[in-house]
């Protein structure tokens, strides 16, 4: 009865709030997938960390500081969110901690040099993005109203990628050897962002059913490789993809297959960087717990003159 | 492991004159941390002349399923309403 009632809400476009009554599973997956999404806007940040203190001139550097600094901040409204489902931040971490919620794949792999800031700015938030203008729409309120938030300050990030990008593919041969490079490097990772093709995407229908996701991975997928193609062809770069062309009855471009195996792989913890992007995680956590215990017993202090 | 830090609930004034609006929330141990995370958090571009923060634990709010009865009292009164009025023809500034 509940959910006849729930159904229809969603098929009306109504938005669901915290305390609107919602079956177990929407539940279920709005925390797997919030939690996901709140894990790799904070893991993300290493692989962009790690060239903060080598930038190759201030501006580069202000500039990367101010993105990172806005990934904690999406993490942050991501794990609010999050939390209105009736989850703890604590959980939330601790279930980062022991490997039963994930993070995105894509930030297992180093970042090896320069070009690499180019190639995130420009791909990884430029798939992101797609990802969340879609997620704009999402039925679960909080959610959509972080996504709206963070889509408002995503595009800075993909501009600022694509600059150093063309900066780069525009520089010496060495320098365009180095965007190329990156490219190269993740390409492949970032289409597969998206996730498994729906055929192998078991959790799809239901999400869609309650309208958590608006569009399916291989749709998102397309709609990433369809604006990204002229953007290389722009500034002089090849994508790594000897089947892309344009298809002119579907109106998109063929791609080639993507390597599940590696995907797999990776997501199951075999990536390059996946104990160490998680030991760091566990190190800056528990490295900082004295600081939250000392706020909270500051806080717990009598105040000498009350000042209201 | 320690508890949760409270949760505060944040109302951002975008400019002089207007109303404060909410933007989400922050976790902090005391109001100055909460004013300062807020600030940190949702005014990075400067989204804001003044931030209020509020205990989430503090805030009443009504129950979304029983808004219907809750709002009734005044579904009825269309005459609150200026476009209720008939006036005549002619009538004008009114």
């Amino acid at each position: 009865m509940n959910e006849t009632i729930f159904q229809k809400r969603i098929d009306a476009e109504k938005k669901i709030e915290p305390k609107d009554w919602m079956p177990d599973g929407y539940r279920k997956h709005l925390i797997r997938q919030i939690s996901q999404h709140a894990h790799s806007e904070v893991i993300g940040m290493q692989p962009e960390g790690n060239w903060i203190s080598r930038a190759p001139t201030l501006r580069a550097k202000m500039i990367l500081l101010a993105k990172v600094q806005d990934e904690a901040g999406h993490g942050l409204y991501l794990y609010s969110a999050c939390e209105t489902l009736g989850i703890s931040r604590e959980e939330l971490i601790q279930q980062l901690h022991d490997e039963k919620a994930k993070y995105s794949s894509i930030f297992n792999y180093p970042t090896l040099s320069w070009a690499d800031m180019g190639a995130i700015g420009w791909l990884v938030d430029g798939a992101a993005i797609v990802n969340q203008v879609s997620l704009q729409r999402t039925s679960y309120g909080p959610y959509s109203r972080g996504m709206i938030k963070i889509c408002k300050e995503e595009s800075f990030h993909q501009r600022q990628g694509y600059e150093i990008m063309a900066q780069m593919a525009s520089g010496t041969a060495k320098q365009k050897e180095m965007a190329q490079d990156a490219l190269n490097r993740f390409w492949w990772p970032s289409i597969m962002m998206f996730g498994p093709h729906d055929a192998d995407s078991p959790r799809t229908g239901n999400a869609i059913k309650w309208k958590i996701k608006r569009q399916t991975n291989d749709e998102l997928r397309q709609s990433f490789i369809d604006k990204t193609v002229e953007q290389a062809e722009v500034i002089g770069l090849e994508i790594p993809d000897p089947d892309l062309k344009w298809n002119e009855e579907r109106g998109h471009y063929d791609f080639g297959e993507m390597d599940w195996e590696e995907f797999w792989n990776v997501v199951n913890g075999n990536g390059p960087c996946n104990k160490q992007r998680l030991a760091h995680h566990k190190k800056a956590h528990d490295d900082g717990a004295w600081v939250r215990d000392a706020a909270k017993a500051h806080a717990k202090k009598p105040k000498i003159a009350a000042t209201n | 492991m320690a508890a949760n830090a409270d949760v505060w609930e944040v109302f951002i004034q975008s400019k002089n004159g207007l109303a404060h609006k909410h933007v989400g929330n922050v976790h902090a141990a005391d109001k100055v941390m909460a004013l300062e995370n807020a600030r940190d958090l949702y005014t990075r571009r400067n989204e804001g002349s003044c931030i209020w923060v509020v205990k989430a634990t503090d805030i009443i709010s009504s129950e979304s399923e029983d808004s219907e009865a809750f709002f009734d009292p005044s579904n009825d009164k269309m005459y609150r309403h200026p476009t209720f009025y008939n006036m005549p023809d002619g009538a004008k500034h009114i």
